[in-house]
């Protein structure tokens, strides 16, 4: 049974170049609401898929980018091949920067970036024989003369990955092929032109159970023998704990927590990574998953939290978060949530639209005419009856101002990276200067 | 013991394709108590979400169904698809794996829930209706100023929790969950898993749950089946199934499984079997590492093991095993061709 290998960073290794190095990365998509908006050229929204990333990739590391869905994990790992172009920002690759470089230039360098994608259904043509389809990146990059020397070295990267004898498989075609083949097949046409960096985005997930870890082991031996680094993308915390040598977390675009992987998995410092690890179920019976775990899912992208993005969800949220207006109308919808049917009917009115506050406010004006002081009041009920609701701790003030309420929120921090130890960390907890005392 | 809700025995699923039959569940039996959660597992393609749509009926017209689902005294499969259909909703209830799909995206949630509890139970008034629907939602964790708001202003789980809702809100007694939280995050489905295993506290309901998932079986389920090829090869409590697992394929599933705690790396060697030629005998001997001479030889006997009960030759009946049959199967070399 192979093991967990040693992680191939060693002393000799750490004298080595990076292999990459990003700096202050963005992605960025621009929204427009109507078609009437996309004509007068109005203000989008933007979604910041990556938002500011700054990295180092080692030569020969494994680096995980672990994050949920919209975290922006696959928009980075397809920045880093240049199959999405960065709004701003460096990608140093070499004396090259991929982050401005034109498609022409892209494409030879291409040769040593190299990506295996999720689906192994989806990545390979239906119609296309294995042989042609993993000689492809040969032909692109013309470095076949003939379609007989293709075929050859498409033999070659078949047994390589362990699709032997390849003459069993040259002439199939993908639907002939299992899902475990079908991803070997994929892995042989990104190993073919001799890369240095393979980003892997959930090879496993699409993948049975009982063939999952074949397929990580063979990623493990092809790192060892064919020098490769690897970017991991994945959802699975279990599998970044057994592969990767370092692993980033990500949330809303951008890394949360960035550190070597033992380190991270046994004393994490985000107490996002603290929820995900907690809440992945295990196969011990005995063992439950809490019941206390963060609120809600990750918030719409296009309109990111104020401060810190995981603040509405996090259980330590405290004053320099970045308390605004949608946090209120959560505390009331969880209110509700609780008092049931009947409470909303009596305060529902009173609290009004609160649909339509803007967002990013640090200070709301609640309208209820004559009610005002009812509403006070209510916001003080609301306080007393969940004191530990981490909202209250970024209220600053509950003034009534004639027939208007105002609420003020302290002003909110955005959290930096910053070295916890081995651990960089972005969160206001592990920072001297606001960390609560 | 109480009477089970459901009562399975010997149900058999074919599908007609170009190259043949496809015997998707090959005699299966089980049963399911009030309030009591099993956990169907097993890896694509082993007919578990074939089983599930097959007790309800939902199957598609070219697939064949025989065998015995009992019901409150009643045979399902022999039942008239209409007695069937009316049983669907305030009996048998359903939740999907892709929630966004089961909403109209033009109707409001409380449109949802008004033409499920209209169809069902036409005697509600309007404001039963909501207040029945806002009730299930609140259990859901869906606060009451959403009950007018469109599927497309929820979140992923969001839906997921509304999909459970409103097969819940016609209180039926049985409920297949079929994936129901694989397009989600882990926190969510932390959540939904919570909500799931809270059912039979709150509403008495038996719950079928279909996954490849085995930690959310440990999590969420009281008693686990593991499907291969079509059949049921052992079921039991999930914590003997874990703990003690008596097939091989139950044991080498468990042990392919990374978890936090995996350091190293193991797998069945092999695929999954194609069902239309599947393997003879025991379907599980061309990859069991313990196969014995009489597996490819005789299908293997239910046989109870503890309170498991497990299809393996390696538990007997010893006076079934014809002479010689326990002797180590000579292994034909598996070659790559036929690996994953």
């Amino acid at each position: 049974m192979p093991t967990k290998p040693e992680s191939s960073v060693s002393v000799e290794d750490a004298a080595r170049a990076p292999l990459m190095e990003i700096r202050d990365l963005n992605v960025h998509y621009e929204l427009r609401g109507s078609a009437l908006a996309r004509l007068v050229g109005g203000e989008g929204e933007t979604v910041k898929a990556v938002d500011g990333v700054n990295l180092v990739l080692e030569r020969g590391e494994v680096l995980g980018l672990v994050g949920e869905s919209g975290s922006g994990k696959t928009t980075l790992g397809r920045a880093l091949l240049g199959l999405v172009r960065p709004t701003s920002g460096h990608i140093g690759y070499g004396s090259h920067d991929l982050a401005s470089l034109a498609q022409r230039q892209l494409r030879p360098l291409r040769r040593q970036l190299q990506m295996v994608f999720q689906d192994p259904h989806a990545a390979l043509n239906p119609s296309m024989e294995v042989s042609t389809a993993v000689a492809h990146p040969l032909r692109i990059h013309g470095l076949v003369n003939s379609k007989a020397e293709g075929r050859s070295r498409a033999a070659e990267a078949l047994e390589r990955v362990g699709l032997s004898p390849a003459e069993q498989f040259l002439d199939k075609l993908p639907a002939e092929l299992s899902g475990g083949q079908k991803q070997r097949a994929v892995i042989a046409r990104a190993i073919i032109c001799g890369p240095e960096l393979l980003v892997a985005d959930e090879p496993i997930s699409m993948l049975d159970m009982s063939v999952r870890a074949k397929i990580l082991e063979l990623m493990l031996d092809l790192r060892a023998d064919l020098d490769l680094t690897y970017v991991y993308i994945t959802h699975d915390l279990a599998t970044a704990k057994f592969f990767c040598d370092r692993v980033a977390i990500m949330y809303l675009g951008r890394i949360v927590e960035i550190g070597p992987t033992e380190e991270i998995f046994a004393d994490p410092k985000h107490p996002y990574t603290q929820a995900l690890l907690r809440a992945v179920p295990d196969l011990d019976p005995d063992r439950r998953v809490p019941r206390d775990l963060p609120r809600g899912e990750i918030p719409d992208a296009a309109a990111p939290p104020h401060g810190c993005s995981f603040h509405p969800r996090c259980p330590y949220a405290f004053e320099p978060c970045g308390w605004e207006a949608r946090d209120l109308r959560a505390m009331f919808e969880r209110r509700w949530l609780a008092l049931g049917e009947d409470a909303y009917a009596k305060e529902g009115p009173l609290v009004g639209e609160i649909d339509e506050v803007d967002p990013n406010q640090e200070l709301v004006r609640l309208r209820a005419g004559r009610h005002a002081s009812e509403l006070v009041s209510l916001l003080s009920e609301a306080r007393a009856d969940d004191p530990d609701e981490p909202l209250w701790r970024g209220v600053e003030g509950i003034e009534q101002d004639g027939g208007t309420v105002v609420v003020r929120f302290r002003e909110g921090v955005d959290p930096a990276l910053g070295s916890v130890n081995d651990i960089d960390v972005a969160c206001h907890l592990h920072n001297p200067d606001l960390r609560p005392t | 013991m109480t009477e089970p809700v459901l009562s399975v025995r010997d149900l058999r699923v074919w599908y007609g394709t170009e190259r043949g039959p496809v015997q998707a569940v090959d005699g299966v039996s089980f049963d399911l108590r009030p309030g009591e959660t099993l956990g169907l597992v097993g890896e694509s393609g082993c007919g578990k979400s074939t089983l599930g749509r097959g007790v309800l009926g939902l199957l598609p017209r070219a697939a064949k169904l025989a065998g015995e689902v009992n019901y409150h005294g009643r045979n399902l499969v022999t039942a008239t698809p209409r007695e069937v259909q009316r049983l669907r909703g305030p009996d048998l209830g359903l939740i999907f794996q892709e929630p966004l799909t089961r909403l109209n995206p033009l109707l409001r949630i409380s449109q949802h829930f008004e033409e499920t509890l209209r169809t069902h139970e036409p005697g509600l008034s309007k404001r039963e209706i909501q207040h029945r629907s806002i009730e299930v939602l609140r259990a859901m964790g869906i606060p009451p100023t959403r009950y007018r708001a469109y599927p497309h202003e929820f979140s992923g789980g969001m839906r997921q929790r509304i999909m459970i809702a409103m097969a819940l809100v016609l209180r039926p007694s049985f409920v297949v969950a079929d994936e129901p939280t694989t397009a989600l995050d882990v926190l969510v489905e932390a959540q939904i898993i919570g909500i799931l295993a809270d059912l039979r506290r709150n509403f008495d309901t038996s719950l079928l749950f279909i996954t490849h998932n085995l930690g959310i079986v440990a999590e969420a389920c009281d008693r686990v089946a593991v499907m291969y090829a079509g059949r049921i090869v052992e079921q039991g409590p999930v914590a003997d199934v874990f703990a003690r697992p008596q097939h091989p394929y139950t044991k080498e599933l468990l042990r392919s499984t990374i978890s936090l705690s995996t350091t190293g790396l193991h797998y069945i060697p092999g695929a999954p079997p194609d069902l239309v030629e599947p393997p003879s005998g025991c379907r599980f001997h061309p990859r069991c590492p313990s196969a014995m001479r009489v597996c490819p030889e005789r299908f293997p006997e239910p046989v109870a093991v503890g309170p498991q009960t497990v299809e393996c030759w390696l538990h007997g009946p010893s006076d079934l095993v014809p002479a010689g049959g326990s002797e180590p199967l000579a292994r034909e070399e598996i070659t790559v061709a036929d690996e994953a």
